[in-house]
């Protein structure tokens, strides 16, 4: 057989082994919708995976109506986590790549391995110390640890793309007087908004989809949607398909962001495997 | 700039490096960022230290110095026996699967097929939700009821006449529940090995596959000897990145188990105990053992890392 005919042979094959994985793969996505956009008539568990008789929005209200609060609270921490990640990313990043010291790659070294603990090796001191600084339930305490434990992931983006960035560009404003500051502002930070939108997506989502810190560093009125979810699901009062609906509304802004951003995205997900 | 200074008086010779106002400005920006972490990553985990070596259980902490009670005790516990045998179970099937079905995807995708984006964007989309989102759907799809009240998976399953795959899912007595909790992460993180391992393929040259299809080499015999030995380093990041989740996983559990013995791992035992329990000796202590799993893991591909990218 020739390369040519293979390639006809097996195209067809290659197409249907991706479509069947693409089915398994959408196949979440299918029933959360389906099940959100029935009647509460026709919910079903044994009809599980037929379709809706026309579009509904009764789980979807009554879903949003019980996350509502939490899905505001989980908006108000992320969104200050993220711009303030970046801000901090962006300058560590700076000097890590571009203002070098002594031990400067030890102490960034060192920094990064923050990205990998187990935060159940950290849990009970965070608790104590937020509760000791009166920040233990609210949601800027919530911010705060966002930000610190993003210190290694933000910086290491930020330093991978500076790095990128040639020393002679700096040396350039450099010899026209600019110092530290000024390259900054006038140099780097100008050709960071990709760096930006990577970490800002990146933090959105951490902080977003997190449950651990927020299961232990907020109560009830300060729930992120995650935890809020969490409860939803394990109660025996909320119906299966309102469930359904919650988890759907719960996914979506990251979803979303995924949707419409999803390059920078896949970047900042690389660089959670270092040198990817 | 300007020159060194040139010291007035010759002995002792002193080696000064001159630090100028914006070195020090650019210390000065990462010190913050230095100093929390030296509290909250590194001082913790030596006052987590200090918890598991104490007895501490009720409310008000209580320091007293019991050596290594905590762990020993850890090491006769039923519980945190299921726990690690639990954590072996699902990262071994977490790890094969997501490796073997993300190169699988990587190879697929990158035969040049139209649609491509499509298809790549599909695998990776689980990435962006929530371990709880992902549990909390699965739960619904795997579940285990029978005869008339079938639904989720089996439904499917039995609809397609496909009677002999119904499952019990993670309700299987122990210890097999767990492997089937790895079958939604491996739904999660699949398609972040595929694009791991297609960043890997693209990065080969074509120049490379075209030799050995001269030398003669069938298709799959250019993957086997020439492709799959180059990829090495990827699959290494793989395993390291994959593997410190699934030694930490927790929400995942937290959300398909619902406080069910038989699914837990050391990381919702933590939780459990510590905040639930008020066991903060012991909790302290599972947290240090794994820490100390992970760090295995993570630490030499660190100074690899930091090693490699210093003679690049």
């Amino acid at each position: 057989m020739n390369p040519q005919m293979t390639r006809r042979l097996t195209r067809p094959l290659l197409y249907l082994i991706l479509i069947l994985m693409a089915a398994f793969f959408l196949m979440p996505v299918y029933l959360l919708l389906i099940t959100g956009l029935k009647s509460f008539a026709e919910v079903d568990l044994q009809r599980m995976w037929a379709l809706p008789s026309g579009i509904h929005f009764d789980n979807f209200i009554l879903a949003y109506e019980k996350l509502a609060p939490n899905l505001w609270n989980s908006m108000r921490l992320v969104i200050p986590a993220a711009i303030i990640s970046s801000i901090v990313g962006s300058l560590n990043g700076y000097v890590f790549s571009k203002w070098r010291f002594k031990y400067s790659d030890v102490i960034f070294t060192l920094l990064l391995f923050g990205m990998f603990i187990p935060y159940q090796a950290i849990l009970i001191p965070l608790v104590q110390f937020m509760e000791f600084l009166g920040l233990r339930g609210s949601i800027s305490g919530l911010v705060l640890v966002h930000v610190i434990y993003g210190i290694a992931i933000t910086t290491l983006i930020f330093r991978n793309y500076y790095a990128g960035v040639p020393t002679e560009v700096l040396e350039a404003g450099r010899i026209d007087g600019a110092g530290f500051v000024g390259l900054y502002r006038h140099v780097v930070f100008p050709l960071s908004i990709p760096a930006f939108v990577v970490v800002l997506i990146w933090q959105f989502t951490q902080a977003y989809n997190d449950f651990l810190f927020a299961v232990v560093l907020t109560g009830n009125r300060t729930w992120p949607v995650t935890v809020a979810l969490n409860n939803m699901a394990g109660s025996q009062i909320v119906q299966w398909n309102v469930q359904m609906a919650g988890a759907l509304l719960t996914a979506l802004p990251t979803l979303l962001i995924y949707i419409f951003l999803g390059r920078y995205f896949l970047r900042g997900l690389m660089a959670g495997a270092l040198k990817g | 700039m300007t020159a060194t200074p040139v010291p007035v008086r010759a002995a002792p010779p002193r080696p000064r490096r001159y630090v100028n106002r914006d070195q020090l400005l650019a210390i000065l920006v990462v010190l913050p960022s230095i100093i929390a972490t030296a509290i909250f990553v590194y001082g913790f985990i030596g006052w987590s230290l200090r918890v598991s070596l104490s007895n501490w259980t009720g409310l008000m902490p209580d320091y007293t110095f019991a050596g290594l009670r905590q762990y020993l005790e850890l090491f006769r516990d039923a519980r945190f026996a299921i726990d690690v045998r639990n954590t072996a179970i699902f990262t071994t099937i977490f790890l094969t699967s997501c490796l073997a079905l993300g190169l699988f995807l990587a190879i697929l995708l990158d035969q040049r097929l139209r649609g491509e984006n499509f298809f790549r964007s599909v695998f990776l989309f689980p990435m962006a939700i929530s371990f709880i989102v992902t549990g909390v759907v699965w739960r619904w799809l795997m579940n285990s009821a029978t005869g008339t009240r079938i639904t989720g998976i089996n439904l499917l399953f039995q609809e397609l006449g496909l009677d002999s795959l119904i499952s019990r899912w993670h309700l299987t007595d122990p210890p097999w529940g767990i492997a089937f909790v790895a079958i939604p992460a491996v739904w999660q993180m699949a398609g972040f090995t595929m694009a791991l391992y297609l960043g890997g393929l693209r990065a080969i040259s074509e120049d490379l596959r075209e030799a050995a299809r001269v030398d003669g080499a069938s298709e799959f015999q250019m993957y086997r000897y020439v492709i799959m030995p180059l990829l090495n380093p990827v699959t290494l990041s793989a395993v390291i990145i994959l593997g410190h989740i699934s030694l930490k996983i927790f929400d995942l559990i937290v959300a398909i188990s619902q406080n069910s013995i038989a699914l837990d791992v050391p990381g919702v035992y933590m939780w459990r105990t510590t905040f639930d329990g008020n066991n903060y000796g012991r909790g302290a202590a599972i947290g240090i053992i794994m820490l100390m799993t992970v760090a295995i893991l993570i630490v030499p591909y660190l100074i690899y890392s930091m090693r490699s990218e210093e003679e690049a």
